[in-house]
C-alpha cells in the first residue's frame, strides 16, 4: 500500500474507538481503586465506649481503646491544673484556636481543654506522625526534656512535647494540640467516649 | 523473521535439538547477546561485584519468600503468632525466615554499593541515562517492598513504623488525609492494612521489580558497561569487530563473579547462623513484641537502610524552613545580580524563589519534611543531567572533587546513624547540616562539576595483566 492513499474515515474511526476504549479502561479502574476505601465493617466499628472513671486516682491515667486508637483519661492533681495557666507563652496554640472543629469540641475550649478541670480526655496520638506519646508527669529536668519541664507528654518518635492539657509546645514537629474526642458524662463516674450531646 | 536453518544430517542429536529450538525461539541468539558475546571492559574492580550480587539476593528473596508464604497468615490476629510458628515449629523454618530477613538488609548493602559505584565512575552519563533511571526506579520499588514487608510480622516496630510512614502521606496538603485513609483501608493501621500490604509485598511490587530489572539489564547490554576509567571501549575495536578492551561476559566475568558470590555467601551465612539480629539493626528488638495500637515503644526508629532519609525528615523543623527560605533568597539574588544569564532567566529565577519561599512558610514543616525525604530519593533520577563534568570517572577529576564525594559519603553515614538514635538537639543540628550538604551536592552539580583541573582521559582502559 502506498502512503498516498490514507483512508481518513478509517483513521477517524480508529481514533474514536481508541478513545472509547481508554474511557472504558478508566471506568474499570474506579471499582478497583474503590476497594482501597474502608469497608462497611471498618466504618461500623466506630461505636462509642463507656468508661467507669471512679477508680482513677489523682495524677493517674487510664487508657481505653476507641476506634482502634488509644484514648487517655487523666485525672489531674490541683498542682497540675494550677500549672496550666502559667505556661501559655511556651505553647504553640494555648487557646486551642487552630482547627477547633477537628481537635477541640466547643465544651473543651478552655484552659484545661476539658469538661471538668480535673478529668482530661484526649486521643493519645501525636498530631505529627501518629505515634502515641508517653507520660512524663514528673516535673523538672530529665533526659529529652527541658529543665523547667512542667509535666506532660513526650512523643518518643520525633520529640514533640505536650502539656497536661495536650497542648503542644513551640518549635516541635507536631503542628497541633492533641485531639479531644467527642465525650460526655453519663453520671459522675460514667464517661461516654465517641458521642456528645451535640451529636 | 529469520530464515529456517537446516543442519547437516550427520550432526549429533544435541545440535539437531538446538537447531530445532533456534528455529522457533532465539535461544542461541540470546545466549550470545547477553553472555558469550557480551563484551564487558576487562578492567572491572571490586565495585563491579555488586550488580551480580544484587541479582543473587533478588533470587534468594524470591525463593525464601515463596516458602514463607506457605506458612504465614496475613491476619492481624494471627500474623505475629504465625511468624513465631515459622521460627519454632516449621522444620528449618527459622533458616528460611532468617535468610529472608537478612536478605532484606543484604539487598540494601549491595544496592547502596552498586549505586555508589555508578556515582563515582559516572555510569549514569550519556548514553547510560536509562540504565541509571531504571536503576533508581528499582531502588524506589525496593524501598516500597522493604517497608511493606516490614509490617507483616505485626510486631511493635512493624505497627508503629507503618503508622508513621502512612501518616507521612497524610501531611500532603488538601488530599493527604483521604490518601492516608485509602492506603490504610481503615481509620487506623489494622487488619485491612496488613492484608493489602501482604498483597503488594508478595505479588504487585515484585512483578514491577522484576520487569524493571529486565529493563535495567536490556538497557545496559544495549549501551555496554561503563568501567572505572569511564572510557568507552566500543570506540576502539579490533579487526574482529569486538572492543579491544572487552572480554566476553561468559566465561570471564561469570567465573570472576564466583569469587564475589563466595565471599558474599560467607558473610551472609555467618550472619544468618551467628547473629541474625545483628544487635538489633537487621531485626529490631521491639519487633519481638506483638503490635499494640495503644502503646508506642519508647524508642522507635526505622530499619537502618531507611535512616539516612528518615534523618532528613526529622531535620526539617521550623528553624530549617527559615534556613531554606534564606538559602532560596540568597541563591536567587546571586543569579540575578552576579551572573550574566539572560534577563528572562533572571526573572524566572526571582519569581520561582519568591513562590518557593511563600509556599515554604504556608505549609507545615511536617509536609516539607516529607518533601525533603522524597526529594532526596527522586533527585537521583536527574543525576545524568545534573553532572556537567567533562570526564566520567572520578579518576580523572580534580582531587578536590574526591573530597566532596568523601564528605558526601561521610554525611550519608552520619545521617544514617542519627536516624537510629533518639531525637536530640545536637543530632538535629548535625542532620540539618548533612541534609543541606546532600541537596547542595546534587543541586549545585551543574556548577562545581565543571570547575577545576581535569586530568587527561586515556584512549584505552588502565589494565595490568594478572
Amino acid at each position: 500500500m502506498s502512503d498516498t492513499s490514507i483512508d481518513s474515515s478509517k483513521r477517524t474511526w480508529l481514533i474514536t474507538s481508541g478513545c472509547a476504549g481508554a474511557v472504558g479502561a478508566a471506568a474499570v479502574a474506579v471499582p478497583f481503586v474503590s476497594t482501597f476505601q474502608p469497608s462497611e465493617r471498618a466504618k461500623a466499628a466506630g461505636a462509642a465506649v463507656e468508661v467507669d472513671i471512679s477508680g482513677i486516682k489523682p495524677g493517674e491515667k487510664l487508657t481505653v481503646e476507641w476506634r482502634g486508637k488509644p484514648v487517655w483519661i487523666v485525672r489531674r492533681t490541683p498542682e497540675q491544673i494550677a500549672e496550666l495557666s502559667k505556661i501559655d507563652d511556651e505553647l504553640a496554640d494555648p487557646k486551642s484556636a487552630r482547627k477547633p472543629s477537628e481537635l477541640t469540641p466547643s465544651y473543651a475550649r478552655n484552659e484545661g481543654r476539658s469538661i471538668k478541670p480535673e478529668f482530661f480526655v484526649a486521643v493519645g496520638i501525636c498530631t505529627h506522625l501518629g505515634c502515641s506519646p508517653g507520660d512524663k508527669f514528673v516535673v523538672g529536668a530529665q533526659p529529652s526534656l527541658p529543665d523547667n519541664w512542667p509535666g506532660g507528654f513526650l512523643c518518643p518518635c520525633h520529640g514533640s512535647t505536650f502539656d497536661m492539657a495536650g497542648r503542644v509546645f513551640k518549635n516541635k514537629p507536631a503542628p497541633d494540640n492533641l485531639e479531644v474526642p467527642p465525650h460526655m458524662y453519663l453520671s459522675d463516674n460514667k464517661l461516654l467516649i465517641g458521642e456528645d450531646k451535640s451529636a | 523473521m529469520a530464515e529456517f536453518k537446516e543442519v547437516s544430517p550427520d550432526a549429533g542429536n544435541g545440535e539437531k535439538l538446538l537447531n530445532w529450538v533456534d528455529n522457533r525461539f532465539p535461544l542461541s541468539k540470546l545466549y550470545k547477546e547477553h553472555l558469550s558475546e557480551y563484551y564487558a571492559p576487562k578492567n572491572f574492580n571490586f565495585f563491579y561485584f555488586f550488580g551480580a550480587l544484587s541479582i543473587l539476593v533478588l533470587v534468594i528473596q524470591i525463593v525464601t519468600g515463596i516458602f514463607l508464604v506457605m506458612h504465614y497468615k496475613p491476619d492481624a490476629s494471627l500474623a505475629f503468632a504465625s511468624v513465631e510458628y515459622i521460627m519454632r515449629d516449621v522444620p528449618w523454618g527459622w533458616l528460611i525466615r532468617y535468610m529472608h530477613s537478612t536478605g532484606a538488609s543484604a539487598f540494601f548493602i549491595v544496592v547502596y554499593l552498586h549505586m555508589f559505584r555508578g556515582l563515582i565512575y559516572g555510569s549514569y552519563r550519556k548514553p547510560r541515562e536509562l540504565v541509571w533511571i531504571f536503576g533508581c526506579a528499582i531502588f524506589l520499588c525496593l524501598m516500597a517492598e522493604a517497608f511493606m514487608g516490614y509490617l507483616l510480622p505485626w510486631g511493635q516496630m512493624s505497627y508503629w513504623g507503618a503508622q508513621v510512614i502512612v501518616n507521612l502521606f497524610a501531611a500532603v496538603p488538601f488530599i493527604g488525609p483521604d490518601l492516608a485513609l485509602l492506603i490504610r483501608g481503615d481509620y487506623v493501621v489494622g487488619d485491612a492494612t496488613l492484608n493489602r500490604f501482604f498483597s503488594f509485598h508478595v505479588i504487585a511490587v515484585p512483578l514491577v521489580l522484576l520487569g524493571l530489572v529486565v529493563a535495567h539489564i536490556i538497557a545496559l547490554h544495549e549501551v555496554g558497561s561503563n568501567n572505572p576509567d569511564g572510557v568507552e571501549i566500543k570506540a576502539t575495536k579490533g579487526a574482529d569487530g569486538h572492543p579491544l578492551d572487552g572480554i566476553p561476559f561468559h566465561p570471564y566475568y561469570t567465573i570472576h563473579d564466583i569469587l564475589g558470590v563466595s565471599v558474599f555467601l560467607l558473610v551472609f551465612t555467618s550472619i544468618i547462623f551467628f547473629a541474625p539480629e545483628v544487635g538489633g539493626y537487621f531485626l529490631e528488638y521491639n519487633n519481638f513484641i506483638p503490635a499494640d495500637p495503644l502503646k508506642t515503644p519508647l524508642h522507635i526508629a526505622p530499619v537502618w537502610y531507611f535512616t539516612p532519609y528518615y534523618s532528613m525528615l526529622r531535620a526539617t523543623t521550623d528553624v530549617m524552613i527559615n534556613v531554606l527560605s534564606i538559602i532560596s533568597a540568597l541563591s536567587a539574588a546571586y543569579v540575578v545580580f552576579k551572573t550574566s544569564v539572560q534577563n528572562k532567566f533572571k526573572l524566572v529565577t526571582a519569581v520561582g524563589a519568591a513562590v518557593l519561599i511563600v509556599l515554604l512558610n504556608i505549609f507545615d514543616a511536617k509536609f516539607w519534611g516529607v518533601v525533603v525525604m522524597g526529594g532526596a530519593v527522586i533527585m537521583l533520577f536527574f543525576l545524568p543531567w545534573l553532572d556537567h563534568s567533562p570526564v566520567k570517572s572520578i579518576r580523572y577529576r580534580p582531587n578536590w572533587h574526591k573530597w566532596l564525594y568523601a564528605v558526601f559519603v561521610v554525611f550519608f553515614v552520619i545521617l544514617g546513624y542519627l536516624g537510629i538514635q533518639p531525637p536530640s538537639e545536637i543530632g538535629t543540628l548535625i542532620a540539618q547540616v548533612g541534609t543541606i550538604y546532600y541537596f547542595g551536592f546534587f543541586l549545585l552539580m551543574p556548577v562545581w562539576t565543571q570547575l577545576g583541573e581535569f586530568k587527561v582521559v586515556p584512549d584505552r582502559v588502565t589494565f595490568v595483566p594478572h
